[in-house]
């Protein structure tokens, strides 16, 4: 099992998002964001950080590189892709996830352990959790509020497109409580809490996340 | 000006200085000489005013296996064992940051972090240090937030874990703000880098961000004068301005050019730019240097030699490489999106020779350069010196009764300096690169460097001003005392330290006593806690008009972890039993309680006992290993009274204890050399038996559990309420 982490200039936690995987039983693979190459692998992860220092806009710059030329058609054909906060900000430039994510609305950086509910326990990245299940996992971002015109949101409830909501209290004025969402078909997710720092309770504060990673290794061994 | 007379003073430097250059080179300087030497000989850059007495620190060093690199580089090296190396370094950047808080704090970090580079580690994390005006008063309201979101703007984008610092807040900081950070950076030990252009031959690479007109004289003007001399329309600096993301690509570019083994010498670009970096170079290598100025990237072509020597541009590094590698060390950069121009080669000349337009526009010495002049400047004892040791907070009114006490515990954890921090450290990202084992607000930050044996490094910075102020020297053997106990706190023992001395002016022998007498303890304490002094920086002229602020030494500690899985935090846990370490006797001199009660500052600072906080520093770090405590947490501003609340409110569970003496003593004095550790149910005997064997105090005052912090006799405060105060305080000033 084999699952891909892209490094983009400015990618941060490529490195917890590769740890992740190992902790989870899979093999991580380093895809770098200048090759048109996926290296056969079984899913992808695009990891926090601050992609092309963030300039222009979260994601902008980073949707127009080369890996992502291979990245799109592969995950519209069913390929597990999973974004995490910069991430997140990148499949939603790139269109692979409906809506997009702006400015905290208390306009400062914010750290922050935080409750969330797994509303959707069907995609390929969250079937290992309980419908409704709480966990603890931290947020860290500057521009997470998650924004959608009035006909998506309800597009995306009705749809249960909704994947993880925040449980306690909104932490930057997403929309609808929404900490992260999903494509129709389920295989791509986009999250700004970082699942990726809550493997381990040596290291964060819980390890909830865990489930996430052990998701799609489950998901594509049944494949 | 006669049209003979060459701008010099205007430069910073004095008729004296002035002289030297022209007696070293036998001629008049050329502009670009004369700029050159005015940033190289600038306080910032050459210690002039301190030098004579920072060798203490190397003539004093405790005998250290762990010393790799010393004094003289850009950083410690420190060897933690299993082939691991760590380096780490504070330093200030405080008249930026008051004059752009946004950006020159953000440079400070991005400044440090490229001497941990520089020395071939990865940088791992970073700790600030700040202090500000009174927190009520309006250009706090100002700095403040523009600081912290610097701080946070640079290290978020940088990918360096935040996870520690100070925050203090007093009126002689008005004005004069200050904004300490502090980077560490692993490797192994064959993978240090040298700071020297050696080789004749060899090829000068400017490698990062092309060269503005941004901070040029930063180092001269603004670190280097204090600000009423400043604030002349023609003196007017520029601070830096920041670009994370290139530092970034910068950071990963350096160490894939290591790993190929492409690199002779290397030096960071900071205060005094390419000046500093090629004469240093130089100074430190075969000794000759020619550069072609052309050849500088430029964003602003209008730049003229002065300026491209002088220019502060951030995110920039020089690298000295054999002629055979510059292919491939081109490819590096161009790999990472990094710009990078060779523009010298090393000589045997012994000079420094530059040329801009096929003119020779430098021929010089370096060392005359790297090396600058040095000043014995006169130092006397404050003329109130007396009147404030003899304003002893004896005097003050004490808290009558239990409701009082419980009082002035509530004002302590509200006061802003000992609020709950989360509105600053919630900005920064502790959790990027998977290895923070603790952070903010624990006593110290912990990094895991090796996920399979566990092996960790521990961080914590401390300063109080308000006991150096009344005892620079005791004052200062304080601040090293809770920052060695602050480390020891987690398990971890202590091994080195790094210092950032902020001072007011050199100038005035009062300020310079206060300098004397800082380090003199510093070295004192060090070569006494066996700890050595691996690297430092100096902040002179931290003063507006005639009032300094007080003198602020900020000392950080580094420590070994064997085990992170081991360490121990502050929170208390359910049904621990709970003891204080050390012994308290009534010293309130400087003391929190004097200072929020009473807006008092006067006495004797609380008495350092350097020999039991290393008894105390064994004990932790034995009982963290032999898996007998459940917290332990370090007793300093507040005292017991401000550790209790705080360790309840961390472990989210309350505490009843029973204090054995007089309980205002017991609550508020500031006595060193102390902690209190909640002990694992059913390791009481065994702990007991440790700390004889350490011989370190212990009593017993109680258990850890049910919701209020209780204290027999005197109060009971519900968890609710002391979380209220401790947590309403910053958000309610800075929204």
């Amino acid at each position: 099992m084999r699952i891909g982490v892209i490094t983009f200039p400015g990618s941060l936690d490529d490195r917890d998002a590769a740890r992740a995987v190992r902790l989870a039983g899979a093999e991580p693979v380093r895809l770098w964001h200048a090759d048109r190459d996926l290296r056969g692998v079984d899913a992808v992860i695009l990891p926090g950080g601050f992609s092309y220092g963030d300039y222009l806009r979260c994601g902008a710059i980073a949707r127009f590189a080369p890996v992502m030329g291979e990245l799109v058609p592969a995950a519209r054909s069913g390929l597990p892709v999973l974004g995490i906060c910069n991430g997140f900000q990148i499949l939603c430039e790139a269109h692979l996830l409906p809506g997009a994510l702006t400015r905290n609305a208390g306009l400062r950086f914010v750290t922050r352990d935080l409750r969330l509910r797994v509303e959707n326990t069907r995609t390929a990245w969250t079937h290992h959790y309980q419908p409704g299940q709480e966990i603890t996992v931290p947020l860290k971002s500057g521009e997470g509020a998650y924004a959608a015109d009035p006909a998506t949101l309800a597009a995306l409830e009705a749809a249960g497109q909704v994947v993880i909501r925040y449980a306690s209290g909104n932490p930057n004025g997403s929309a609808a409580d929404i900490a992260g969402v999903c494509n129709a078909a389920g295989n791509v997710v986009g999250l700004m809490p970082h699942p990726e720092h809550a493997v381990d309770p040596l290291t964060g504060p819980s390890a909830d996340g865990l489930n996430l990673f052990t998701s799609v290794v489950a998901a594509v061994a049944a494949t | 000006m006669s049209e003979n007379t060459q701008p010099y003073a205007e430069l910073g430097l004095t008729d004296a200085e002035y002289e030297k250059i022209l007696a070293v080179l036998g001629r008049r300087p050329t502009d670009a000489e004369l700029a050159l030497y005015s940033v190289m000989w600038s306080e910032h850059c050459s210690y002039k005013s301190s030098k004579v007495y920072l060798r203490q620190f190397a003539e004093q060093a405790p005998p250290s296996d762990a010393l790799l690199a010393g004094i003289g580089h850009n950083a410690g090296v420190v060897d933690i064992g299993q082939g691991y190396a760590v380096t780490f370094k504070i330093e200030s950047h405080n008249h930026p940051s008051y004059v752009e808080p946004h950006q020159g704090a953000a440079t400070g970090v991005g400044g440090i972090v490229r001497d941990i580079l520089a020395m071939g580690a990865r940088p791992v994390a970073v700790l600030d240090a700040l202090r500000f005006g009174p927190a009520s008063a309006p250009d706090t309201r100002r700095v403040l937030p523009g600081v912290v979101g610097g701080i946070s703007f640079y290290g978020n984008c940088l990918g360096l874990p935040n996870i520690g610092g100070e925050l203090d807040f007093d009126p002689c900081y008005a004005g004069n703000p200050l904004v300490n950070a502090l980077c560490v950076g692993v490797m192994r030990h064959d993978d240090l880098q040298v700071a020297a252009a050696h080789g004749p031959g060899n090829k000068v690479i400017l490698f990062g961000s092309s060269t503005g007109p941004d901070g040029v004289g930063g180092a001269s003007v603004l670190a280097s004068a204090s600000f009423a001399a400043a604030g002349s329309a023609g003196k007017r600096p520029s601070v830096q301005v920041g670009d994370p993301f290139l530092e970034k690509l910068l950071v990963e570019c350096c160490l894939e050019l290591y790993a190929a083994g492409l690199v002779v010498g290397i030096q960071d670009l900071g205060a005094a730019g390419v000046a500093c970096a090629t004469t240093e170079l130089a100074a430190a290598g075969t000794g000759g240097m020619r550069v072609e100025l052309d050849a500088v990237p430029l964003r602003d072509s209008s730049l003229g030699p002065p300026e491209i020597l002088m220019s502060e541009s951030q995110e920039r590094m020089m690298a000295v490489v054999e002629p055979g590698q510059v292919g491939r060390f081109l490819d590096v950069c161009a790999r990472w999106d990094v710009r990078a121009a060779v523009i010298g080669e090393v000589t045997d000349t012994g000079r420094l020779v530059m040329t801009w337009r096929g003119q020779v526009v430098v021929d010089i010495p370096p060392g005359s350069a790297a090396d600058g002049p040095v000043y014995h400047r006169p130092a006397e004892r404050g003329a109130d010196s007396d009147a404030l040791a003899a304003a002893d907070p004896a005097a003050l009114p004490r808290p009558a009764d239990g409701a009082a006490l419980r009082a002035d515990l509530l004002a302590l954890i509200g006061s802003p300096g000992l609020a709950d921090k989360s509105w600053v450290t919630e900005q920064y990202d502790r959790y990027v690169r998977g290895d923070t084992v603790l952070a903010m607000p624990d006593d110290a930050g912990l990094v895991r460097v090796d996920e399979q044996t566990g092996l960790g490094i521990a961080l914590a910075t401390d300063g109080n001003g308000r006991y150096c102020r009344l005892d620079p020297y005791q004052g200062t053997q304080l601040a090293l005392s809770e920052a060695y106990r602050n480390v020891a706190a987690t398990g971890a023992r202590p091994l080195a330290v790094t210092n950032c001395l902020n001072f007011g002016s050199p100038e005035d022998p009062a300020v310079m006593w206060q300098f004397a007498e800082a380090v003199r303890g510093l070295a004192d304490g060090c070569a006494a806690l066996g700890v050595p002094v691996t690297g430092g920086n100096v902040s002179f002229y931290n003063q507006t008009g005639t009032a300094a602020i007080h003198p602020t030494p900020v000392i950080g500690v580094l420590g070994v972890h064997d085990d992170v899985r081991r360490r121990l935090g502050t929170g208390f846990a359910d049904g621990a039993s709970l003891m204080v370490l050390g012994r308290t006797a009534a010293e309130f001199g400087g003391s929190a309680w004097a200072h929020v009660v009473h807006d008092h500052l006067g006495g004797r600072p609380p008495a350092p006992h350097l020999a039991d906080e290393r008894r105390l520093a064994a004990l932790l770090a034995a009982a963290a290993a032999a898996g007998l405590l459940a917290a332990a947490h370090d007793l300093s501003d507040g005292g017991l009274a401000v550790a209790l609340a705080e360790s309840c409110l961390r472990g989210q569970v309350g505490c009843r204890v029973r204090l054995p003496g007089d309980a205002f003593t017991w609550l508020f004095s500031e006595s060193a050399a102390r902690a209190v550790v909640a002990v694992r149910a059913g390791a009481e005997s065994a702990f007991g038996q440790l700390c004889m064997t350490h011989d370190v105090p212990a009593q017993a005052i109680g258990t850890a559990g049910g919701d209020s912090l209780a204290v027999e006799g005197c109060f009971t405060i519900p968890l609710a309420e002391l979380a209220a105060a401790h947590t309403a305080t910053l958000p309610a000033l800075f929204g």
